[in-house]
């Protein structure tokens, strides 16, 4: 491997959260039964005219100024011909010479701690293709075009990835950034973001790049290490062999862990693109950008940031609880009801996230919504913790009550099971006696100095309680009885 | 006006290239004509690539126009049903077509 450089570059297809498609009114929503939400319009019905989203232009310029890039005032739109049945028209709408988003860069972060810029080339605005389901059609292919049409920004990187590692930190920060700022609901198991892995390999020093192949459609981050792996071992097993690398496209099949050629035509494709002559160009004005601009949501970094200074947060806390937009509302909701950032962050990074971690979870909006352990219901129970009603070895218990639905409320679950912490000195301090009256030589050490059998005492009483003994008022009511 | 861009001659070859590009079926026969025609094509062509350009903006559209956007809002319902009349076969809402692997 150090005898070979390796050089990828990434084109992102992100679907853009929009209620219909980029050029008709159709709806975009996922899930439908095949072809009800594919209209006139995305059927390439003769006659017909697109009509371009305003939203789509929004969410584009979004992305352009997330990335540090220069938004184009004129952009056109144009037409890139090629046959194949989930595209009706016989051509897709598309960016070519002026694309909406040129330049920009992201920083990724490497395992190792390092970081590394990425220029991006440009993004442009797109429409999806339909889905073409080649099973169960009886030698037949069944096309379903509700996705024809939906808006697509693709986002190309320069060719400045040197590993699957660096590709896929690129992708996840692409993918963290278009759900933080709502350009895409960022859902890959719905192919909202798809990744062209091109990559090839050269001599360290060689001044021209080797020939690439790209592999298309990739749509997990798990998947596009892997497949950028096996196209690098294979590449230079090909080539340390004595071959030659065909400029091709493939495919990656998880189940076999390989990439392998689509069937190449005999000749050569050839978009014929040109200026899509239904579309006039599209103008936007410096104060359109700035409307967007005044509308962006806080940023990943700058969140991360805020926590600290606001907070007083630990940098590895303020990052991983400003990873996802739901995940930072939600710990700035417990942190609020619950009065306590850093026990707010404690929770939420140690407990929830460790249990959402076992079970798979991503912490998304919907299964933080999901669940009856709403952000205000663990803010309550930190505040329970901290006004000293319950201790936090019961609360951990309300807490995955609350998790599993076996508990809908804080307040009337700690009632209801009597979880109060019992803080009547009284009632303690006869149970204490009790303990004293059975353990005569503890209680004999312990005046004679042997302090560390306080553990003994308060463990005794907690067990007795069930846990419901506050242990800063039991110890100080041993030291009243035994030293007093 | 003179012409001084050489025309290509469009021979059989390019005809058949283009007809698969473009997925027509041609009759043999015709091929020759097809030939002609798109020579004095390119020909047009080549006379208007004669004319200078020099300090023209090129533009995308002849029209000294800007497109409107339309406000992102769902205005078409379901007609399924109609489109599918037109298609030759359809099966569980699905457009039926000959059956294509990549």
């Amino acid at each position: 491997m150090q005898d070979w450089e390796v050089v990828i570059g990434l084109e992102i297809h992100t679907q853009l959260k929009t209620q219909s498609k980029i050029f008709s009114g159709a709806s975009t929503a996922f899930g439908a039964a095949p072809n009800t939400q594919a209209c006139a319009i995305d059927l390439g019905f003769p006659g017909v005219l697109p009509m371009v989203n305003e939203a789509v232009y929004a969410k584009a310029v979004a992305f352009g100024l997330g990335i540090g890039a220069d938004i184009n005032l004129v952009s056109v739109f144009d037409r890139k011909n090629y046959f194949y049945p989930d595209l009706p028209k016989g051509y897709q709408i598309t960016q070519l010479a002026s694309p909406i988003v040129v330049g920009g860069s992201v920083d990724i972060i490497l395992r190792d701690g390092s970081s590394k810029t990425i220029r991006v080339t440009r993004a442009h605005l797109e429409e999806d293709a339909g889905k073409s389901m080649h099973e169960d059609y009886h030698g037949q292919t069944g096309v379903d075009l509700n996705r024809a049409g939906t808006p697509l920004l693709e986002i190309v990187s320069e060719p400045e990835l040197s590993s699957a590692e660096e590709a896929v930190a690129y992708a996840r920060y692409i993918h963290q950034l278009v759900t933080y700022l709502g350009v895409s609901d960022g859902d890959m198991s719905q192919g909202s973001l798809r990744c062209d892995a091109n990559v090839s390999v050269r001599r360290p020093g060689a001044a021209a790049l080797g020939t690439r192949t790209e592999t298309k459609n990739v749509n997990s981050f798990r998947f596009l290490e892997r497949a950028i792996n096996f196209e690098i071992e294979r590449q230079i097993s090909v080539l340390e062999s004595g071959g030659r690398i065909r400029q091709e496209t493939r495919l990656y099949d998880p189940d076999k862990d390989e990439t392998r050629p689509m069937r190449s035509k005999e000749t050569a494709t050839d978009y014929r693109y040109f200026p899509e002559p239904d579309l006039l160009p599209i103008h936007i004005t410096a104060a359109y950008i700035d409307t967007i601009r005044q509308q962006m949501p806080e940023l990943p970094g700058a969140k991360a940031q805020r926590f600290i200074d606001q907070y007083d947060l630990s940098a590895a806390d303020a990052l991983a609880l400003a990873s996802s937009v739901a995940l930072a509302d939600y710990f700035e909701t417990v942190a609020r009801v619950g009065n306590d950032a850093k026990l707010a962050a404690n929770w939420v990074r140690v407990e929830l996230l460790g249990l959402m971690n076992r079970e798979s979870l991503s912490p998304s909006t919907a299964t933080l919504t999901a669940t009856p352990l709403t952000a205000e219901a663990l803010g309550t129970l930190i505040a329970r913790i901290k006004d000293g009603t319950i201790s936090g070895k019961i609360a951990k218990g309300v807490f995955v009550a609350l998790w599993t639905g076996a508990a809908t409320d804080t307040d009337s679950y700690i009632a209801d099971q009597g979880l109060t912490q019992v803080s009547d000195s009284s009632a303690l301090g006869a149970i204490l006696d009790t303990i004293i009256a059975n353990n005569p030589q503890q209680a004999e050490q312990f005046r004679a100095g042997k302090t560390k059998l306080m553990g003994f005492f308060v463990g005794q009483v907690m067990q007795q309680t069930g846990g419901k003994a506050n242990p800063q008022q039991v110890s100080e009511l041993v030291n009243a009885k035994l030293m007093g | 006006m003179p012409i001084d861009i050489p025309v290509m001659q469009v021979n059989q070859a390019v005809v058949l290239t283009v007809a698969e590009l473009t997925q027509l079926n041609i009759d043999a026969q015709d091929i020759d004509s097809y030939a002609a025609d798109m020579t004095k094509v390119l020909a047009m062509v080549a006379q208007m690539q004669s004319v200078d350009t020099t300090g023209i903006e090129p533009m995308s559209n002849p029209q000294d126009a800007v497109q409107r956007l339309r406000a992102d809002a769902v205005t078409e319902t379901n007609q399924r049903d109609v489109f599918q009349q037109l298609a030759p076969e359809t099966d569980a809402g699905f457009y039926l077509v000959p059956r294509v692997v990549e």
